[in-house]
């Protein structure tokens, strides 16, 4: 922002009021910039706009979603439960809170543990987690797929085709970036605040339940969304570990909608992508500044 | 968890010290014997159910023979029970639950992936040398010329088939999995069992019913699988057949009695004669690094195969290179207080960031469309360009449409970054009679790389493995001909080995996972080589 604030007093300085350039000079400098606004808007609604009007045309197959807002009609959301989506969307409900919470639960502690403790092994711990992120989960889908395949055998409830079994695998990804945003956020809470509340008594448990996961409450809500939305984004790996329709997440079982475009009920996909993005679009709306003020602030401690 | 006394020095952080000198329980805090707060009963029920799920487990594990399993697992449940009932390890409560998914899930994934790509893992060999001596004896079984004939009884239990039959004056059952053994309590009706206890006794109506099931059923006489098994054809009179393969553990062959041919294992995992013809199934060997070579020997891959490679890089480093060019010429342009509604601009502009990648593939694979979608019937008035069936076309639609994906996240990261560029670092250089363009090239750029540059390497890394918008917008296609595993023109690297693993016919693990850790090589170079080179930038 600075800059901005630094260039404002500059041009009322030259004599030239900024908000009340007009004519050929406005057009120079500032009238061209809503231009390609408005270009660069266009297309980026259009696509949205085309799914909005094709989950509005009844039975709507592709060909008959070219034409934009020709008709309204909400049977397309009516009859979604057929094809089952709110199941699936119920699966990717309870697959991504649950994840979400334990992704929190599991990272903040680990925070905890490396802001507050000394210990052996801490900086081989949290090397070691670097590491392990080099390695992203995806590029081991065929091992995991395996993996469940055995685990399966002792524990069904873990194994391929079961929601737990996804779970798991989404949780293995909870240590790793989180730890270390919420890590560098842990280390902004004083010690002192510790230290006196340990005076007065209180156990380790106590003060992280009650005074360290209060006093982050923002980072935990961040790093909960964003889990909430990058496995509710998944697409691989849901896709291997879940094979039965009824199991599938939002994810897989649109892509099974529509994945052959010409038979596709096209206008029954449109309405599942409408209802599946509105939440995303919302939260993304609301993390916005968050979510950028983590990327640059840290890629710059690197 | 509150039996912990945080008055002891080692919950002040520092560092512990040899038990020796260890205050012990009473003098240095409150014993655990006296210390069950609400949190202590929380903690042991928890604990109790893992414990209970894990001993379950190891039963169940030790039951179907999976040693590595129940090996985890009792050492699992031992950490565990340490790490929360002893006074000690007190990072380790916080660590450990997160560090056992991360464990299982991460760096026992990766390493096993690393060990079937030595493997010939896949369909054909998908098992141990036994149970493909089994599964070849089994296939290979005809009925036994002359041999006695059995009036069948079909009975059923829960939905499972059965085959009951009388042998030696006793009635005996037998199913697909449980070899003949004698029930006792059953009644024979002649050479005929009539009753069963816990069975029930299938009529002519239900069994023309399973009619398939029935036939495909194969009740195994006893466990080896050399001494055959019992099939029926008509649901009446059962057979014993045997198999005309015969398996020699001393020589490690096969033969085949009905044409004398005899089978070799080989070093590949297969059964082979001499003119070169191999049994199936196969079982798993390690085969070294001939599913890394295989990539770059086998003349029908090798040529797809490069191709993908130039193309996974061209596409990541373009998919960066147009978002990047975009996002931050749009960042340039809308960094200027002057604009009115700029915050509106910004809200729409993020949308196809928002909305989730997945859909947005599937929503431009419609669009796309060549005789029916919306950009070639109503944008381009029924023209018919082959977007996504033409090779080169199709490239292009992948790089807009990751364009149109991408650049609003750059975008967002540049305006960021431009505003954290310090006012009066810009003043100055105006100051001393900089233009704006050398204000831009020689400041504002080179400061925006810093915090940027990092970012652009994570965004080459993530679309180098970007499998969603591939297989979702193009599939990978259009295919290349005649090679052995379905892969085409737009294909990357992770879409082959998705491919090569679960959609070419004949399901290849050791082959695909050779080629994650050929991608994964790459992208940790490229990485550390460009974390490398920013981090140059910052001391800029």
């Amino acid at each position: 922002m600075s800059y901005t604030e630094v260039r404002a007093p500059k041009a009322t300085a030259t004599n030239v009021n900024a908000d009340h350039v007009r004519g050929l000079r406005w057009w120079k400098e500032i009238g061209w910039r809503h231009v390609v606004g408005v270009v660069m808007i266009i297309i980026c609604v259009v696509p949205l706009l085309y799914v909005l009007s094709a989950s509005l045309v009844p039975g709507g197959t592709l060909t008959g979603s070219n034409q934009l807002f020709r008709s309204f009609d909400l049977s397309n959301y009516t009859n979604l439960g057929d094809r089952g989506f709110w199941s699936w969307a119920r699966n990717s409900l309870i697959v991504c809170t649950v994840t979400a919470i334990g992704t929190v639960l599991m990272g903040a502690a680990a925070a905890y543990a490396f802001s507050r403790f000394r210990f052996r092994g801490r900086r081989g711990t949290l090397t070691g987690l670097l590491l392990a992120q080099m390695f992203p989960q995806t590029l081991a889908f065929v091992a995991i797929f395996l993996l469940l395949l055995t685990i399966g055998e002792v524990f069904p409830a873990l194994g391929l085709n079961s929601l737990l079994g996804l779970i798991c695998v989404y949780l293995g990804g909870a240590l790793g970036v989180n730890t270390f945003l919420m890590y560098g956020f842990f280390n902004t809470v004083p010690r002192e605040l510790d230290e006196a509340a340990k005076i007065d008594g209180a156990t380790h448990a106590q003060i992280f339940w009650t005074i360290i996961l209060r006093l982050v409450t923002p980072i935990l809500a961040v790093v909960g969304l964003l889990s909430f939305v990058s496995s509710f984004g998944d697409f691989l790996i849901a896709k291997v570990v879940i094979q039965r329709p009824e199991q599938y997440t939002v994810a897989v079982g649109l892509y099974s909608l529509a994945a052959d475009e010409r038979t596709a009920p096209w206008g029954l996909f449109a309405a599942g992508a409408v209802v599946a993005a509105i939440p995303v679009i919302l939260l993304f709306m609301f993390l916005q500044r968050y979510i950028v003020g983590g990327l640059t602030s840290g890629s710059v401690k690197g | 968890m509150s039996h912990q006394q945080t008055i002891t020095p080692e919950d002040e952080g520092t560092p512990p010290r040899p038990p020796g000198e260890r205050p012990r329980n009473g003098t240095g805090g409150v014993s655990h014997a006296r210390d069950f707060g609400r949190g202590f009963w929380v903690k042991l029920v928890l604990v109790a159910l893992i414990d209970a799920g894990a001993v379950y487990g190891i039963l169940s594990a030790v039951s179907v023979s999976q040693w590595a399993i129940a090996g985890f697992l009792v050492l699992a449940l031992v950490l565990v029970n340490w790490a929360y009932f002893s006074k000690r390890a007190l990072p380790a409560k916080y660590l450990l639950p997160g560090l056992v998914f991360l464990f299982v899930y991460v760096i026992f994934s990766a390493c096993y992936t690393a060990f079937i790509a030595f493997t010939n893992y896949g369909d054909g060999h998908n098992s141990t040398k036994s149970d493909a001596v089994q599964a070849i004896l089994i296939q290979n079984e005809q009925r036994v010329e002359g041999s006695a004939a059995y009036p069948l009884t079909i009975v059923s239990q829960g939905g499972t088939l059965g085959f009951a039959v009388v042998q030696d004056g006793t009635v005996e059952v037998g199913t697909q999995d449980d070899p003949l053994a004698p029930v006792t309590g059953a009644t024979a009706d002649g050479d005929k069992a009539a009753t069963v206890p816990g069975w029930d006794v299938l009529g002519f109506a239900q069994i023309a019913q399973e009619q398939d099931a029935v036939v495909n059923l194969r009740v195994p006489v006893s466990d080896d699988a050399a001494d055959g098994s019992l099939r029926t054809s008509d649901g009446l009179t059962a057979y014993v057949y045997q198999s005309t393969m015969t398996y020699d553990p001393a020589t490690d062959t096969m033969t085949d009695s009905a044409t004398g041919t005899v089978y070799t294992a080989d070093d590949h995992g297969n059964f082979r004669s001499a003119d070169g013809t191999a049994l199936t199934p196969g079982w798993r060997v390690t085969v070294g690094f001939e599913n890394f070579t295989r990539a770059f020997t086998d003349s029908r891959i090798s040529g797809p195969f490069l191709q993908i490679l130039v193309w996974t890089f061209a596409f990541a480093f373009l998919s960066v290179l147009t978002t990047f060019a975009l996002g931050l010429f749009l960042a340039v342009v809308f960094n200027d207080p002057r604009i009115r509604g700029r915050k509106v601009y910004r809200a729409l502009l993020i949308l196809p960031y928002a909305f989730p990648g997945f859909l947005a593939a599937l929503v431009w694979k419609g669009m796309l469309n060549v005789d029916f979608g919306f950009v070639n019937q109503t944008l381009l008035h029924g023209a018919s360009i082959p977007w996504l069936t033409d090779p080169w076309l199709a490239k292009l639609s992948v790089l807009m449409v990751n364009l149109w994906l991408g650049f609003p996240y750059m975008f967002l990261v540049c305006t960021g970054a431009l505003q954290s560029i310090p006012g009066d670092v810009l003043e100055s250089a105006k100051m001393d009679g900089a233009s704006p363009v050398r204000v831009q090239r020689s400041i504002v750029f080179p400061l925006l790389m810093v915090s940027v540059a990092p970012l652009l390497v994570s965004s080459f890394a993530f679309n180098f493995n970007n499998f969603s918008l591939i297989y979702m917008l193009t599939g990978g296609g259009p295919d290349f001909q005649g090679t052995p595993i379905i892969v085409g023109h737009t294909d990357i690297l992770i879409s082959m080995v998705y491919s090569v693993a679960f959609e070419s016919g004949v399901k290849q693990y050791g082959f695909a996972s050779a080629l994650s850790i050929l991608i994964f090589v790459i992208v940790g170079v490229i990485s550390w080589w460009g974390f490398r080179r920013t981090r140059r930038l910052e001391e800029l």
